[in-house]
């Protein structure tokens, strides 16, 4: 085990016993360290949590009390009376759940194309394709916003979901490093049994790919679920909003019921939570895998 | 689409032999079907990126609100821009949002990682909690961070009040609402970390031992070796953030609307503002694209330097 930065000074000592001995005082100092750090980014969760059950009248005690006298559940179930929160939850999961699966859709085909298929023009489209990563969403979000609204898609969900069905530059581009690892033998042993190549892609390589589809597939869950810019601009109408936007909406109307807004905005992060802690493993592996090779 | 990318059973072991039997060759097959499937992303990016990219450009230079009139200006939506007090206060605003919070983040989220890579148990217990503030965002981390900066009665200056220091009013106050955006961006640095973690776990041992046999100190090894080795990952998470810092617009949005005065009008959120709210879509499409040079510059700026900082093992070809 190497001897930690801290514990630098330590070479200095000499006897064995008092190397020892600087060697546990180091450890203690990193993991006091380490363990006020992790209470000082956990607080604010907590904080939300606390405030989240409590009375109106105990929100705003100097100083605060952590674990209030009585709990108001009602912070969790009253703004559902005032405001459609479970058409912004319906809203919300259907745009999520279309845009994960047209996303998958299109990207990996596109994917398998650019990694196990000849075709003229391949390398340079797939340059295109790269530095369009680059370009911010600003540039083209006014031109896309008319296209919708000549189309009179504007206060509907449809902005919202066709992209996807585009596949994204990312995605592809993650997926098909992914399918470059895969050998090609297969896809020529599945020609000679005389596969086409839609059927090579989906039950040759598809299958061989569910993990980085795994990794698209969260990234385009939280996209979609916290996205706030795309909600604001399309959606109008208070009976299409999606829970960013009632969110939003809540904390402006109701701006004196910080318990209530802490309250929803903890169930409006359960599910990201959900996810990320039943996939933590492909989840941290795609953040590390996309910076590494992006 | 199975009917032109499925050859004919038995015809594909045939195929190298037989090129033009009766109409498409196996290699013509192969590449009408390869265009075929990357056909959504071509449609995408000539709709929604090239054309769109025109569209802009071209709209740039008019006077519209795509409504009652359309009229062309040439170049004075981008030369009006000079005499706007609010496009200087919003580049003043998102230069120093960037300069502030770029620095700071990379700073802290470089010492996590050295922390949790010294062997520190349960790793992964740790790196969650460090991490999982990076998970939640958008307008969630906005209102919890609303109430955690209350001037009165959130929790960091109720914090502070027990240390007898007496809080900033954050949101509410013209020098304080930026710092406040940056400590959000601090909070959740969580990618940045996992990915100088990974780096640091790259880096082979060995190296940081021959260092340590030869005598150097660890502070020496940390700024000699360590850190060396782990400039390509700095590089990248500099790129990032110095990108995503220029593009920031929820937190202002949903906290403070760009104010108080102003303090925190963003390039995005004053595109925004002009945009779809005041309908200048000529003039919010040219904003898009200074800020778009802005970025572009800074991205090159940081390319081009990286020669000199990066170290990569492989050498780099010149």
């Amino acid at each position: 085990m190497s001897v930690t930065n801290i514990a630098g000074a330590s070479t200095a000592v000499r006897t064995k016993h008092g190397l020892r001995l600087s060697y546990i005082g180091a450890r203690v100092l990193l993991y006091t360290v380490v363990l006020v750090g992790a209470v000082l980014y956990s607080l604010p969760f907590l904080w939300m949590l606390s405030t989240s059950v409590k009375p109106g009248y105990q929100v705003y005690k100097v100083p605060p009390e952590w674990i209030p006298e009585v709990w108001n559940w009602q912070n969790y179930v009253l703004p559902w009376q005032n405001l459609p929160f479970a058409t912004f939850y319906t809203n919300t999961i259907v745009i999520t759940v279309t845009d994960i699966l047209a996303m998958l859709a299109s990207s990996s085909l596109v994917a398998f194309a650019f990694a196990r298929m000849r075709f003229r023009g391949r390398d340079s489209l797939f340059v295109v394709l790269l530095s369009t990563m680059m370009l911010p969403g600003q540039v083209t979000l006014i031109p896309i916003y008319v296209l919708w609204s000549k189309l009179g898609l504007v206060n509907t969900l449809w902005p919202l979901i066709i992209p996807s069905f585009f596949g994204g530059a990312f995605n592809i581009f993650l997926l098909r490093q992914y399918m470059m690892t895969i050998p090609l033998e297969y896809d020529d042993a599945a020609r000679i049994d005389g596969a086409s190549w839609f059927q090579i892609y989906s039950r040759v390589v598809l299958p061989m790919t569910a993990p980085a589809m795994g990794v698209v597939a969260i990234f385009a869950f939280t996209y979609h679920w916290n996205d706030f810019l795309g909600p604001l601009i399309y959606l109008n109408d208070t009976n299409n909003f999606t829970i960013s936007l009632g969110l939003q909406l809540l904390n402006s109307r109701y701006i004196q019921e910080i318990q209530q807004t802490m309250a929803q905005t903890i169930l409006a992060i359960i599910p990201v939570l959900v996810v990320f802690f039943t996939a933590q493993r492909s989840y941290i592996q795609g953040i590390v895998i996309s910076g590494v090779k992006g | 689409m199975l009917g032109i990318s499925g050859p004919a059973p038995g015809r594909a072991a045939a195929a190298p032999t037989i090129r033009t039997r009766r109409g498409l060759s196996q290699r013509q097959i192969e590449e009408l079907t390869a265009y075929l499937f990357i056909s959504p992303w071509v449609m995408g990016f000539l709709v929604l990126t090239l054309g769109a990219m025109v569209f802009s450009l071209g709209l740039s230079t008019f006077e519209s609100d795509l409504l009652s009139e359309t009229k062309f200006v040439g170049l004075k939506n981008y030369a009006s821009m000079l005499d706007e007090p609010l496009f200087t206060k919003a580049l003043t605003v998102t230069f120093f949002y960037t300069f502030l919070t770029v620095p700071f983040a990379t700073v802290i989220a470089l010492v996590i990682a050295l922390l949790l890579n010294q062997s520190v148990r349960p790793l992964g217990l740790w790196r969650t909690v460090y991490y999982l503030p990076a998970v939640v965002s958008g307008v969630a981390v906005a209102l919890l961070w609303g109430w955690v900066l209350n001037p009165d009665f959130g929790l960091l200056n109720q914090g502070l009040a027990l240390l007898g220091i007496r809080g900033p009013r954050w949101f509410a106050s013209e020098e304080w609402a930026v710092p406040g955006l940056m400590l959000i961006a601090l909070w959740g640095t969580g990618t940045n970390m996992l990915l100088y973690l990974a780096g640091l776990q790259s880096i082979p041992t060995e190296v940081q031992e021959a260092a340590r046999i030869d005598g150097a100190g660890s502070i020496q090894v940390f700024f000699n070796v360590t850190l060396p080795l782990l400039t390509p990952t700095v590089f990248f998470n500099v790129v990032m953030n110095i990108i995503g810092s220029f593009q920031v617009f929820t937190n202002a949005y949903v906290l403070t609307g760009g104010g108080p005065n102003n303090a925190t009008l963003t390039m995005v959120l004053y595109i925004y503002r002009e945009g779809f709210m005041l309908f200048h879509f000529g003039y919010a499409s040219a904003l898009a694209w200074v800020l778009f040079a802005i970025i572009l510059v800074f991205t090159l700026l940081i390319v081009r330097s990286s020669t000199v900082w990066v170290y990569y093992e492989g050498g780099l070809r010149r």
